[in-house]
């Protein structure tokens, strides 16, 4: 019974968070082996050696693997595979990029952003963007399976686990890294953000979306939308919150002028805090707010944004 | 160059999921049911690449139950030159698993050797983001996941790739297995007329069988349940009480 799971590695460097809270859900199915990938790797593996729970730790240092392309790192992993009966990472979009690629080398299926371990072939996932909760139990030999890390604490940092040098596997040379761009907005990101403030139809026209970016500036969010604004052109495509966009779930999400269409609701109901205004009082959005406010949202944002100074 | 589509036929994302109660899934007995919004991108991508001259044949595929000829159907009105229905389920409830679903569309692509495959990141149904990267392994070729953009020069694709800090830029040697994410384009509504030639466009109809592919799935269904519900909230009177309870539940 042995994990082999997939460290977060960018650049060299580990995700020490992701990697922690991955260590943490995968304990209970068995050893875990972190395998360290890439063109640079052994102080991410140095770093993976202490987290708590951490058996071994594998070092795989290649140029091809310094991007974490899915094809050589697939291949990589599906060469280890006979030592262990789970294949797992933190579901971030580079294990989502590799593990369904592995899994099919294996001939098995992948199981995504589990959220709780029932037993060693038995899990919970959600489904329809977290609108259900599904258990499933696994019949393959391997399973191959990604954590969604916001349902798990990360372990802490006292072990001291053994490190050992790998090579890599042949490189298919079916791709090649050209660059990487980090976000360039002052804003943070929308799906890591602690605040998320979003509008929606009601805002009525991309001038108007300045309000909601405004009160987002004073909050230090990211600025988030409904489909129908992003519809209506008054926000760009890649602020939009839920099944069809951007799942979130800050600690404070803000949504002004949404009338919380089920689509919508779907990708931040999750969220610690929600606040809606709104001025038809009968919408659905009220239904999950903590705090509602049915006001004119030119009337309250503005008042909103100074009141918070 | 052809360009294989797949499409999945999932409920229409502006209906409300309910979950059965004998807890063996989502009820889809007399559901709306839609494109997944992800392959509409895909469709729209592929007839683009038509439009540019870099494409000259749109093949969509579905692979399901009956019903999802009408998905195929959508695709057509789109602008997908033809089409081929993979019969694999009777029961409308029955969700092929990405593994059957990769291995199928490894066979058909074997059949038609499209030059590209365009699929959606994910279905909105099973949430599971693994099909095209399924395709990939088994085909042996390169994939592009994410894609926020895409430029194919000959040999070679230049996709631009969601990740989680930002972008990655890749170059992928063609064929290629590329999946689409949302800013990639705004899919076009099908016209009037284009629905009516639509039903004039060629359906094959197969069977998974015919491709010895065994659907069987791996992952047993033990429990679908409803999510925990929020608890209610409250209807503040202004303003001023709002930035006054943010500050007490210690949310600003």
């Amino acid at each position: 019974m042995a994990v082999l799971l997939l460290a977060e590695v960018t650049d060299g460097e580990l995700a020490l968070d992701a990697t922690a809270k991955a260590v943490n859900a995968a304990k209970a199915l068995g050893d875990v082996t972190v395998l360290a990938a890439g063109a640079t790797a052994a102080a991410a593996g140095e770093a993976a050696a202490k987290i708590d729970g951490v058996a071994k730790v594998l070092v795989a240092e290649d140029a091809s693997l310094g991007h974490r392309l899915a094809e050589p790192t697939a291949a990589l992993i599906a060469g280890l595979a006979g030592d262990y009966e789970h294949i797992v990472a933190p579901a971030t979009t580079d294990a989502k990029n590799v593990l369904p690629r592995v899994a099919a080398l294996l001939d098995v299926m992948v199981i995504s952003d589990v959220t709780a371990v029932v037993d060693g072939s038995t899990f919970e996932r959600p489904i329809y963007a977290g609108n259900a909760i599904q258990t499933v139990k696994s019949s393959d030999a391997k399973k191959v399976i990604s954590f969604r890390t916001a349902n798990f604490d990360a372990a802490g940092e006292s072990g001291s686990a053994s490190v050992d040098t790998i090579g890599a596997a042949e490189n298919p040379g079916l791709s090649t890294w050209v660059e990487d761009k980090v976000a360039a907005s002052d804003r943070p990101e929308l799906t890591s953000a602690g605040v998320v403030v979003s509008g929606g139809r009601g805002v009525g026209s991309e001038e108007d979306f300045k309000l909601i970016e405004t009160l987002a500036d004073k909050l230090g969010a990211a600025v988030g939308a409904s489909r129908a604004a992003v519809d209506s052109g008054y926000a760009p495509n890649d602020w939009q919150v839920g099944q069809t966009g951007k799942v979130v779930a800050p600690d404070l999400y803000v949504a002004i002028g949404i009338s919380g269409a089920i689509q919508h609701l779907a990708g931040m109901k999750d969220s610690k805090v929600i606040v809606a205004i709104n001025k038809d009082e009968e919408a659905p959005i009220f239904q999950v707010a903590d705090f509602g406010l049915v006001a004119d949202l030119f009337d309250a944002v503005p008042a909103l944004t100074e009141k918070l100074g | 160059m052809k360009v294989l589509v797949p499409v999945k036929r999932v409920i229409d994302y502006n209906v409300k999921v309910r979950v059965k109660a004998d807890g063996t899934g989502v009820d889809l007995a007399n559901v709306k049911m839609s494109m997944n919004p992800f392959d509409e991108i895909a469709v729209e991508q592929a007839i683009r690449l038509k439009e540019a001259g870099k494409a000259d044949e749109i093949i969509a595929v579905s692979i399901g139950v009956k019903q999802a000829q009408e998905t195929l159907r959508t695709a057509l009105a789109m602008g997908a030159d033809r089409a081929i229905l993979v019969i694999a389920a009777d029961d409308v409830h029955t969700d092929i698993e990405p593994l059957a679903v990769a291995k199928i569309l490894a066979k058909v692509v074997e059949e038609e050797q499209p030059g590209i495959v365009l699929a959606g990141k994910q279905a909105i149904d099973n949430d599971m983001n693994a099909t095209g990267q399924m395709l990939s392994a088994l085909l042996g070729w390169s994939q592009g996941t994410f894609a926020s953009e895409l430029d194919i020069d000959g040999d070679t694709a230049k996709v631009t790739r969601e990740v989680d800090g930002g972008l990655q830029t890749i170059n992928v040697k063609m064929p290629a297995i590329i999946t689409v994410d949302l800013r990639l384009n705004e899919p076009r509504y099908a016209s009037l007329p284009n629905i009516m030639k639509a039903k004039k466009k060629p359906m094959d109809e197969k069977t998974a069988a015919d491709y010895g592919v065994d659907v069987t799935p791996r992952l047993e269904i033990i429990s679908t349940t409803e999510p925990e519900a929020r608890a209610a909230g409250i209807i503040v009177g202004s303003v001023d009480e709002l930035v006054e309870k943010l500050k007490e539940a210690g949310a600003v």
